[in-house]
């Protein structure tokens, strides 16, 4: 059986969990509301096109959801490891 | 073979797995009725929730949506697939771990209060309500295409088929019948969508072809400067240009995300596997297998849009396809002849006299003199609609955003059995998700209200009776408003399941994971403000409240429209959650530890791993 996680270890694992979700979560915001709202005119005027597609109408459409299913599987990765290291 | 043939062979095929795999794996204890026993892979639990997720709104109405109005519908492609990265990162690894059956749970557990667990059903019956509206009605419209009837029989006839199988195999029976409308969705919805890719755009593959170049008679232009070349000649906005502000476009897509991580019916599917660990590649795969649909959701869209108008505009009533002829049979589509030319003529706002406005007649949805042989007729043979005509306007074709998935494959010409497919894929969609919100809603009236607040001795036979009893009365509420529908598309209905959802639970179990300060009082007054702000503003602008009257657009609070004023409902369950916890009794100790406990995936030694559910 593992060692019981000291309660410092249980402190830095949560801060780090937490640091994780906020870097995952500006990814998330740039890659929609960013990128496919608020910035988008810009963008589809001064980006280059993503085949034929404007930039912000591209990411709105097609690219932001690329991004959300690589943001899940960096965090189903990222917090394995975590999980790891607690244990140790 | 004939159509009907097809259909009815691949409908049928797939009801008779449906119904095989719910009577060999349906529910005989409460744990597998409510959590299917916990031991789901998390590939299989990937699948069951796509298929529980895509709704027969996202199926059938979606894509509708896109191809109305282009960049405007990107709010529910954001919204509905973001919301799963809030969901996987905030929730559920941390109510998993928390290990109890429902959300009310949760939340009466966490608030320390009955009145916290009575709010949150209350809440979860609302949310379900409103949103298994959505999937009747979808339900409805796929049967009316397919047997000709008007749709309100279609809901009957659907709503007898989910209370089958859906009261009888609880989550076990669900999960593995879900896995097998995954794969028919899946198939029903790419394939169509490459046939027509391969015939507008000579790519196979549809992503590319959006992107890629249109293979017209005259020679071959980028696919998308036709469709916002044909857009702007007929007078409406650029497909890649949006029509609604900056601050609704993005309020709505917040609404949808937090409301999709707020959702009960897909939280309580990541109950279903074994711990933490499992729960978040679960969430992986269900996020990869709905984004194989969301990602070709555009492009059906838009390649039914450019068909539409090329094989409809400036064509005689009397050339246009058949297709469009069992359209206006079902009253999914209606044309009047403003101009007395026989020819069908379809036209944007740009081109009114108002510029504001290319209704074809007054009201939302037409109403017609007569049905089947007796549906009476004007002089080129199309059906009359009773409504009066505006005649502001030049524009003569009304089709509803339902029928545009379910015609692409006849504007494509494609072979029969993939339009045969699409229906089944149609039928597994709405049946998938309404067999999932049916489930809730029981749980939350048998498990929470019965056994945890009005009657503690339930037994175990008896919650299950109670469950089903439930599941019967929402799929008659359900069916009732699906028949008289609120709101004009099946998205839109579903969208303000969302808000509420949003400004209720989202924010209330956001709170209970993340911040122990928050206490009874703070998480229950919250919850009842965010919602009954939302429930508010959306009666008042889509059906008036006494006394106040019905609002219009220029009323809207900062320009946002009711679908997304969830944002808002939020927003002020937050600040009323923290501002009322800082003037109240500290939450006890015993609470602040069981916060502890469940951010930290694995048990303590001497403590007994989170078991699924226990009651």
């Amino acid at each position: 059986m593992s060692k019981l996680p000291t309660e410092q270890a249980k402190r830095d694992y949560w801060s780090q969990s937490i640091k994780w979700v906020l870097i995952l979560l500006s990814i998330w915001f740039l890659a929609s509301f960013g990128c496919g709202i608020l910035f988008r005119t810009w963008l589809d005027e001064n980006f280059p096109k993503i085949g034929n597609a404007p930039f912000g109408f591209w990411m709105a459409q097609q690219g932001s959801i690329i991004i959300f299913v690589l943001i899940l599987i960096a965090y189903a990765n990222v917090m394995a490891r975590l999980d790891k290291n607690l244990e140790r | 073979m004939s159509q009907n043939a097809w259909n009815f062979l691949f409908i049928g095929l797939s009801f008779a797995a449906y119904i095989f795999i719910a009577i060999r794996s349906r529910a005989g204890s409460t744990k597998e009725y409510y959590t299917a026993g916990g031991g789901v892979s998390p590939l299989t639990n990937g699948m069951a929730t796509a298929a529980d997720w895509m709704s027969a709104a996202t199926f059938i109405s979606m894509a509708g949506s896109l191809s109305i109005s282009g960049y405007d519908g990107s709010r529910f492609l954001m919204g509905w697939t973001g919301g799963f990265v809030l969901l996987t990162v905030l929730m559920v690894p941390f109510l998993r771990k928390f290990g109890k059956a429902t959300v009310p749970d949760f939340v009466g557990d966490r608030y320390y209060s009955q009145t916290a667990r009575l709010v949150a059903v209350i809440c979860a019956i609302f949310i379900c309500l409103t949103y298994i509206m959505g999937q009747m009605r979808g339900v409805g419209i796929v049967f009316a295409q397919l047997f000709g009837i008007e749709i309100w029989l279609g809901v009957i006839i659907g709503g007898s088929i989910v209370f089958f199988y859906a009261g009888l195999g609880g989550m076990k029976g669900i999960t593995y019948t879900q896995v097998a409308q995954y794969t028919v969705m899946a198939f029903a919805y790419t394939l169509p969508a490459v046939f027509i890719a391969m015939t507008l755009t000579g790519n196979v593959i549809p992503q590319l072809g959006f992107i890629g170049d249109y293979q017209g008679a005259d020679g071959s232009v980028p696919f998308l400067e036709k469709l916002n070349n044909i857009n702007t000649e007929l007078g409406f906005a650029q497909y890649t240009d949006g029509s609604l502000s900056t601050i609704d476009m993005f309020c709505i897509t917040a609404a949808l995300m937090c409301g999709t991580a707020g959702l009960p019916h897909v939280i309580v599917r990541f109950f279903t596997v074994k711990d933490v660990k499992a729960v978040r590649k679960s969430a992986y795969w269900t996020l990869s297998f709905i984004a194989v649909i969301y990602l070709t959701a555009p492009t059906v869209g838009s390649f039914a849009r450019v068909n539409l108008i090329e094989k409809l505009h400036d064509t005689s009533y009397a050339d246009a396809p058949q297709w469009m002829k069992d359209f206006e049979t079902t009253g999914q589509l209606a044309w009047v002849d403003k101009n007395n030319d026989g020819k069908i003529q379809y036209f944007g706002k740009g081109k009114s006299e108002s510029k504001k406005d290319n209704a074809v007649f007054a009201g939302k949805t037409p109403s017609f003199n007569g049905s089947g042989d007796e549906a009476e007729r004007g002089d080129h043979g199309q059906r009359l609609v009773k409504n009066e005509i505006a005649t502001n306007n030049p524009n003569e074709l009304w089709f509803g955003a339902d029928m545009m998935v379910m015609a692409s494959p006849h504007m494509g010409n494609t072979p029969k059995w993939v339009i045969a497919l699409l229906m089944a894929g149609c039928i597994a969609a709405a049946l998938s998700t309404a067999a999932g919100l049916l489930l809730v809603l029981s749980t939350a009236i048998s498990h929470d209200l019965m056994k945890k607040i009005i009657k503690p001795d339930l037994t175990d036979k008896e919650e299950m009776r109670w469950a089903r009893i439930a599941s019967f009365g929402a799929l008659v509420v359900g069916s009732f408003f699906a028949i008289n529908p609120p709101s004009e598309f099946v998205a839109k209905t579903v969208a303000f399941a969302f808000g509420l959802a949003a400004s209720s639970f989202f924010p209330t179990l956001l709170m209970g994971i993340f911040f122990k300060r928050i206490n009874k009082y703070g998480g229950i007054s919250g919850m009842v403000c965010g919602i009954s702000f939302t429930l508010l503003y959306i009666i008042y602008f889509q059906f008036g409240l006494p006394g106040l009257g019905k609002g219009t657009p220029a009323d809207y609070l900062f320009g946002i429209s009711p679908e997304g004023i969830g944002t808002i409902g939020m927003l002020l369950n937050f600040a009323v959650a923290f501002i009322v916890s800082h003037f109240t009794p500290a939450t006890p100790k015993h609470i602040k530890e069981l916060v502890e406990n469940i951010r930290f995936p694995r048990a303590a030694p001497g403590e007994a791993e989170s078991a699924p559910v226990n009651h």
